[in-house]
């Protein structure tokens, strides 16, 4: 079945303090015997069956970054950093893992693999990549793409990325996805090849079904808000976090200034000096201690981002409701108005304006002949558009359905993941009060001893 | 650690050396302005029993409260005391600025009361209003009567960084608390706290004041003295003694490091508070989110909370600060300026009688009448040596334990900080 399996639900997080994805995270990518209808949207899509990949519980990690030269699409020099994906079966017996596929892949190529989840799965709530640029960055951060400590968070993003793919019951399967983990070579003329592009909805046509639509469902308009404040209120919290962040970062550091004042002050001092030096290391200390905190800090920081951006995930469903309603609409409008059409030349009456009944006007009364032909030509327009409207009321139904059933999983995963987010920073600042008093009672005692 | 063993070994050493000084008794001798070089040595070990209240009756003078060794900072008027508690017979209170508008200019008076139960007053109790220029006058008038006594420090004219408006209530009530710690630094020093003008300036009412002034040398003969302390300081420099040269020497070290831990502790306030500016918009945010968010109201009210509290702590911590550490270093800035004037004025007295020894040396007048004059000019500089020798002593030590219980309650206060910080996480997080 498509619904969430509980046993599926792995944990980022074994531990508070650890960061996202720690070293071999592990999936359990529990499949049904029954393949029931997964990837109802789209033909084309390549599904898995049962008997391969993902009947063992799977490994899959992110383990290296590295720095790459290459010549780009149009033969320019440039610098990249590549990903090392390594995939381990573990078998249930014994728990042993072996490596099965190990390849390496850049940031471009996870962006492609989503846009076709995107296209292929629109009633999924996509998990989202971790940011392209750095943002809301206190002072210490660099910006910069090639930092190694932004590295190393995009690293456990990508590799959270691939954890959420894989443990999601319906992306799993996907073929394309498999291929990604185990095709080194060619995956990206294959994923091409799909043609996912061309099937993608233009950006235009969807905003326009967004104003137009008249009925759409009331759900899907406020989750529409939902995601907006959810938006919003994060990225508000994480751009005050950072001012927060450097703020303490400053006070810190400045006591780091301490310790070298009163070590050479000490030189000077015959009954104080010893008491001052001691007491200038802790104020060392102290000032080094912030660098840990606010490290595990951007953890957590990283892990209210990856909702931030899940609320763009959130509104991409929205919109493709939108513009399958709004087509919907459409389409009955046309019928209605055909059938109208039909009507008033089958009784004669003009009640609506048209082209034809002007030309009469002007060019004299068509023959019964002609009259005939175009009722007919109406009728099976009118047939065929009441068949269009059969599917496209069922394809509108079935994708509502399957849609709200990944938001439901979506909202309990997202509760799950942003309490235990939530109370491991509240531990966090625990963590550095501890420290606090641990550095500032041994200085005290230095200074009560001068 | 090293530092640890190496101060054991400190500990031992000095405990083998003779305590300095006779076991005179402080004060109590009179007013005359050469001081016998004993009665300036006072009990150094009685100096630690500061910290100990004694006498119960003393705890009744609200702005006299000894230090406990665990007192809270929030006792904003505390002075150190520098003389046996017991003995202390003037104490002195600045409080209520009050500001006055003429048509000429604007300034604030601080409202001086005393009590005593000395018998050169002729009452034990007055209350007299004095400006800063009135305490600018008494500064100088002691420089001038003790040239090598360390005065204690007024705080400054005005500070001009920062500052907006020339009067605002921060300037004027840091400025009284100064003011405060320098009347009592001079009551508590065992010969400035006999000094007739001292008298005249906490007793006298502001006429009184005023004609009390006029006497005493002009303004002429005072820029005189200006100048021929220049001209000579100069030439003091070279015959200063051993002793003198090092106190110089650590008087040019410790101003230096006053200074910059002066600066890194301004700018730790600074810091601070642009921490907790910052922290009043954080909690606030996740209370607007909890209205979003019904399964995760209580987690980010919570949150909430722990940082309101944070906020509360830090705000304190801050006030902590000003009140217990930054006074002080910037009392020990401006004594440091002090001390390198008095090292001058040392010099100065030394020079006129180098110069003197050198014109006997040139025959360049009469030499009786300059052997005269030398034989003065010594007794002259020896009493000033002797006079800076023991308040040197007295200052250090002073310093030392100002210093120590500045830093140590500063050190409690952040202890205190990161409790009050860590309590405010409650709950039952289990009920995740």
């Amino acid at each position: 079945m498509e619904q969430a399996d509980p046993s599926s639900q792995r944990s980022l997080q074994p531990a508070p303090l650890e960061p996202l994805g720690g070293p071999g995270a592990v999936v359990e990518a529990s499949v049904s015997e029954e393949t029931a209808g997964a990837g109802r949207e789209g033909s084309g899509v390549d599904m898995m069956t049962e008997n391969t990949f993902w009947l063992k519980k799977i490994e899959i990690s992110v383990s290296e970054a590295e720095k790459r030269t290459g010549r780009n699409a149009v033969n320019m020099q440039e610098t990249y950093t590549a990903y090392l994906i390594e995939t381990r079966s573990v078998e249930h017996t014994d728990g042993q893992s072996v490596l099965t596929d190990s390849l390496w892949r850049r940031y471009s190529e996870f962006e492609l693999l989503r846009n076709y989840l995107l296209v292929y799965y629109p009633h999924v709530v996509v998990p989202p990549l971790p940011e392209k640029r750095a943002e809301f960055v206190w002072h210490k951060l660099s910006a910069d793409n090639m930092d190694p400590d932004f590295v190393e968070r995009r690293r456990i993003g990508l590799e959270n990325f691939l954890l959420r793919v894989a443990s999601h019951p319906i992306l799993c399967r996907d073929k394309i996805f498999y291929l990604f983990l185990t095709q080194e070579g060619n995956w990206k003329e294959t994923v091409n090849e799909t043609g996912f592009q061309l099937k993608a909805d233009s950006r235009l046509k969807a905003l326009n079904a967004t104003f137009r639509v008249k009925n759409p469902d009331k759900r899907f308009t406020e989750l529409k808000h939902y995601s907006d404040e959810l938006q919003s209120v994060i990225s508000h919290l994480l751009r005050v976090r950072a001012r927060v962040a450097d703020r303490l970062y400053g006070v810190y550091k400045v006591h780091g200034n301490y310790g070298r004042v009163f070590s050479e002050w000490s030189a000077i001092e015959k009954e104080m000096g010893d008491g001052l030096q001691s007491a200038g290391h802790h104020m060392d200390v102290y000032a080094s201690s912030i660098d840990d905190i606010l490290e595990d800090e951007e953890h957590y920081a990283d892990q209210l981002k990856e909702y931030l951006f899940y609320a763009e995930a959130l509104r991409a469903v929205c919109r493709k409701h939108e513009l399958m309603q709004y087509d919907l609409e459409t389409a009955a409008q046309d019928l209605a108005s055909k059938k109208q059409q039909c009507e008033e030349l089958a009784t004669g009456t003009v009640r609506t304006f048209s082209l034809k009944g002007m030309t009469t006007k002007l060019f004299g009364q068509e023959t019964a002949e002609q009259r005939e032909a175009r009722i007919k030509v109406l009728e099976e327009q009118i047939n065929e558009g009441e068949q269009q409207l059969k599917s496209k009321n069922l394809e509108g139904r079935e994708f509502v359905k399957n849609a709200w059933a990944d938001i439901e999983r979506f909202k309990e995963q997202k509760n799950q993941d942003l309490k235990e987010a939530l109370i491991s920073y509240a531990i966090m600042q625990i963590s550095m009060c501890k420290k606090g008093i641990q550095v500032w009672t041994n200085a005290k005692e230095c200074f009560s001893k001068m | 650690m090293d530092g640890e063993r190496a101060s054991e070994a400190r500990s031992a050493e000095l405990a083998g050396e003779s305590p300095r000084g006779g076991a005179a008794g402080p004060g109590g001798s009179g007013s005359s302005s050469l001081l016998q070089a004993d009665v300036l040595d006072l009990d150094e070990d009685e100096d630690d029993l500061e910290v100990f209240s004694k006498d119960a009756s003393l705890m009744d003078m609200s702005s006299f409260s000894p230090m406990m060794p665990t007192s809270p900072l929030s006792m904003i008027n505390q002075i150190k005391f520098e003389d046996e508690p017991d003995l202390k017979d003037l104490f002195i209170t600045v409080d209520e600025p009050e500001s006055h508008v003429t048509t000429i200019e604007t300034f604030i008076t601080y409202r001086i009361v005393t009590k005593t139960s000395r018998g050169e007053f002729d009452s034990s109790e007055f209350e007299v209003r004095r400006r800063y220029q009135d305490f600018l006058w008494l500064k100088g008038k002691l420089e001038e009567a003790y040239p090598t006594l360390i005065i204690p420090p007024l705080p400054e004219k005005f500070i001009v960084k920062g500052m907006v408006e020339r009067f605002n209530d921060d300037f004027i009530e840091t400025r009284r608390k100064a003011l405060h710690k320098f009347l009592n630094r001079i009551a508590d020093h065992p010969t400035l706290t006999f000094n007739e003008d001292f008298k005249v300036f906490l007793t006298a009412q502001a006429w009184e004041l005023s004609s009390h002034k006029k006497q005493g040398p002009g303004l002429l003969s005072r820029m005189g003295q200006t100048v021929r302390a220049v001209a000579s300081s100069m030439r003091g420099v070279k015959n200063r003694p051993e002793e003198f040269m090092e106190m110089n020497n650590f008087i040019e070290m410790f101003s230096q490091k006053i200074n910059l831990i002066d600066k890194i502790s301004q700018r730790i306030y600074k810091e601070e508070r642009e921490y907790f500016d910052e922290m009043k918009e954080y909690g606030p945010i996740h209370i607007l989110w909890s209205a979003s968010e019904e399964d995760l109201v209580d987690t980010l009210k919570g949150v909430a909370s722990c940082i309101d509290r944070c906020c509360k702590a830090t705000e304190k911590r801050m006030t902590g600060l000003s009140e217990a550490l930054l006074p002080v270093i910037h009392e020990y800035v401006l004594y440091s300026e002090m001390l390198m004037g008095v090292m001058k004025r040392r010099d100065q007295i030394q020079a006129e009688l180098d110069s003197k020894v050198e014109a006997l040396t040139n025959k360049k007048a009469d030499a009786g009448l300059l052997t005269e004059e030398i034989g003065k000019l010594e007794d002259k500089v020896e009493c000033a040596n002797n006079a800076l020798k023991a308040d040197w002593e007295r200052w250090k030590q002073n310093m030392q334990n100002d210093i120590k219980s500045a830093f140590t309650d500063t050190a409690e206060e952040n202890i205190h900080y990161y409790e009050q910080r860590a309590d405010g996480f409650p709950w039952n997080w289990s009920n995740v």
